[in-house]
């Protein structure tokens, strides 16, 4: 089996975003794997330890997300590809896929190609089927459960997880996967993944080398972006004796307060 | 001079991190009030490598550095104190001192497990009579052919109900001149007939782990279990606890950290006279002492990391860092209790707990008026390091990792 995963660098979840003069900020919060992306990498690293092949993590970005594709190295990936160029930065998700898209051609003889399900600062979620559509591959999106997968005919049954149901889908491979958090619990670096992950020379793809020079053109923009305006909110205690008075003087508020 | 951690250093740091964030501190309020370390978390760190950090491959360890050990602590004892205390006994008094004194048998059959965290170990020093004085315990060895039979009392041991192993210091000669003289230090199987074992509650602090009390009574050891010659155990005891105060050390700066990352949350968001209250000058000193106090504390401990992995002699920077860190940990624990107001008075916020978890590395490990008697005769000349028969060997990154 040979699997890619695509990774990003994105803020850690607990940062407070802002706007300063236009702009988007998430103050100094550190720089870390996707969350979403773990579960990813996790389940790559899964399907390649009960049916062998190598494990390749990709990222696009800055310099910076190298230390996105460290984590996945120390956690197990085999190789680990930086897809990074001026005129990468800032593109929407349309255009990635069409990076991810070339740079995943590029590995070759892919199986498999995992998503976490969206990034947690763009959000948009849809890059895993992108990528799939522009490969012409099935898109597994929302993927919970991998029920069966045979490298021989190569065949998988997913579970799908959606709002109210789960649906099983099969299809065949290669295909790209996207994957929700119910999928597995991802692993900690090992301290030999980590030694090995901070001796990598990590090799950097840029446009010239993927051909997409000059070819790359955002169809969204963010003209202007501002903050939300700040909801007030106000705490109130509803108290009394025994907890049914409570119970009864706040349904009684609720109502008032046309809640309920 | 680099004072840059390596990219190896800052991943073990995130992934240390990552594990004390996600298994401990959603729970540690709870373990704290109950006063029982959670079951899952010593099996954790072992299969995740942290209970054999600095230890060589082919002794089960993960063949990291000493710098390695000292960041762990420090992220660890950001979450709790109690989870930096398996680093001090576990990794610190157990395994580096069979690291450094046990033979080669000894470390095959008793450092491999403990490294690869298949079984725990601990160490048994204080008692119940002595602790700062610790030439004069009184627990007894005495020589019965090929074994030793053990008498007497060990208290306040760290993971004492939770250990398989105890590296335990005993009085073999009584007739000696100095009485640190006549001790010897042994690894002791903690299921051998004679020993009984408890935890001891009611502590003001670190209350979600296991502090106790090993009883020996005519417990036989094999004379194969012994740790150095017969009369040598001060030294290995004052080895094993340049470990295990490395450690201390580096914990309680992270203490510091954790002390100061709440006061600053803390302060950004509380507002008093119509601005936060990190707009008033006076908390803004305390929050500027804690920082101060946590880059020094990090730099003594660091610059102590570095010279064990260059198989330098640090009791004397040990100690600085050790009484130091501890110190200013308390005081940094009790100022963001100061900075919470009523809040920090009560378990609802983190800062009570740091402080109560302070106030105890002020007295163990050597108690920091002991830490001051060292200091003082290194600077006034009166001590001088001398050469130990067997040295806590140097990092060697090639030989550790195969």
């Amino acid at each position: 089996m040979n699997i890619v995963v695509c990774v990003k660098q994105t803020p850690d979840t607990a940062a407070t975003v802002t706007v300063e003069d236009g702009k988007i900020s998430w103050g100094d919060a550190p720089l870390v794997l996707n969350p979403w992306d773990e579960f990813a990498v996790e389940e790559a690293l899964r399907l390649k330890e009960a049916h062998g092949g190598e494990v390749t993590a990709i990222s696009l970005g800055p310099e910076d997300a190298k230390e996105a594709l460290k984590q996945s190295l120390a956690m197990g990936c085999e190789n680990a590809i930086l897809v990074s160029d001026p005129s990468f930065a800032g593109l929407d998700s349309l255009q990635v896929s069409k990076v991810l898209a070339a740079a995943i051609e590029k590995v070759g003889e892919v199986d498999l190609v995992f998503f976490g399900r969206s990034s947690v600062d763009t959000d948009t979620g849809i890059t895993g089927s992108q990528v799939a559509r522009r490969l012409g591959w099935p898109a597994l999106s929302l993927v919970a459960v991998i029920n069966s997968l045979d490298p021989e005919s190569k065949r998988l049954e997913v579970e799908r997880m959606l709002d109210e149901t789960r649906q099983q889908v099969r299809a065949s491979f290669p295909a790209a996967i996207s994957v929700v958090k119910e999928i597995n619990e991802p692993r900690y670096p090992s301290f030999m993944g980590i030694r090995k992950a901070s001796k990598a020379e990590i090799p950097i793809w840029s446009a010239a080398e993927l051909s997409l020079e000059g070819d790359l053109k955002s169809a969204v923009t963010w003209p202007e972006v501002w903050a939300p305006p700040k909801i007030e909110t106000q705490c109130e205690f509803v108290e009394g004796e025994t907890p049914e008075e409570i119970a009864a003087k706040l349904v009684d508020r609720l109502i008032e307060e046309k809640v309920v | 001079m680099d004072f840059g951690l390596t990219t190896e250093h800052e991943m073990v740091q995130k992934m240390v991190g990552d594990f004390a964030r996600k298994e401990v501190a959603p729970i540690i309020k709870e373990t704290d009030r109950e006063q029982e370390m959670a079951p899952h978390i010593l099996p954790k760190m072992g299969e995740l490598g942290i209970l054999g950090i600095c230890i060589p491959e082919r002794y089960g360890g993960q063949g990291m550095d000493y710098i390695s050990l000292g960041l762990a602590s420090e992220e660890l004892e950001v979450i709790d104190t109690t989870l930096r205390v398996v680093m001090s006994v576990h990794n610190g008094l157990a395994s580096m001192t069979l690291f450094q004194w046990g033979t080669e048998e000894q470390k095959k059959k008793y450092l491999v497990p403990l490294a690869r965290g298949e079984k725990i170990g601990c160490g048994a020093f204080s008692e119940p009579g002595a602790g700062s004085d610790f030439a004069n315990i009184l627990m007894t060895g005495k020589r019965d052919g090929d074994e030793y039979i053990l008498n007497g009392e060990k208290m306040w041991i760290s993971l004492a109900t939770k250990a398989d192993f105890a590296v335990v210091t005993v009085r073999t000669k009584a007739d000696v001149a100095k009485p640190s003289q006549g001790l010897t230090t042994f690894i002791v199987e903690l299921d051998l007939p004679g020993i009984t074992r408890g935890d001891i509650h009611g502590k003001l602090g670190v209350r979600a782990g296991s502090t106790g009390w090993i009883s020996f009574q005519d417990v036989r050891v094999p004379l194969e279990n012994r740790i150095g010659e017969e009369g040598e155990g001060f030294k290995v005891t004052m080895t094993a606890f340049d470990h295990g105060r490395y450690t201390v050390a580096a914990g309680a700066t992270g203490l510091i950290r954790a002390s100061l990352e709440a006061s600053v949350a803390y302060a950004k968001e509380r507002e008093a006279f119509g601005k936060p209250i990190a707009h008033h000058q006076l908390i803004q000193e305390k929050i500027a002492r804690m920082a101060r106090d946590y880059e020094i504390a990090r730099l003594l401990y660091l610059k102590a990391g570095w010279m064990k992995n260059e198989g330098k002699r640090n009791t004397f920077e040990t100690s600085m860092a050790k009484q130091f860190a501890t110190d200013r940990s308390f005081h940094a624990a009790s100022e963001a209790i100061q900075i919470h107001g009523a809040y920090g008075f009560s378990d609802e916020y983190d800062v009570e707990r740091f402080m109560r978890n302070a106030r105890g590395a002020m007295i163990y490990e050597g108690s920091n008026e002991i830490q001051s008697l060292i200091q003082a005769d290194y600077a006034l000349g009166y001590r001088k390091d001398k050469a130990v028969r067997c040295e806590l060997p140097a990092y060697d990154s090639q030989a550790w990792q195969s």
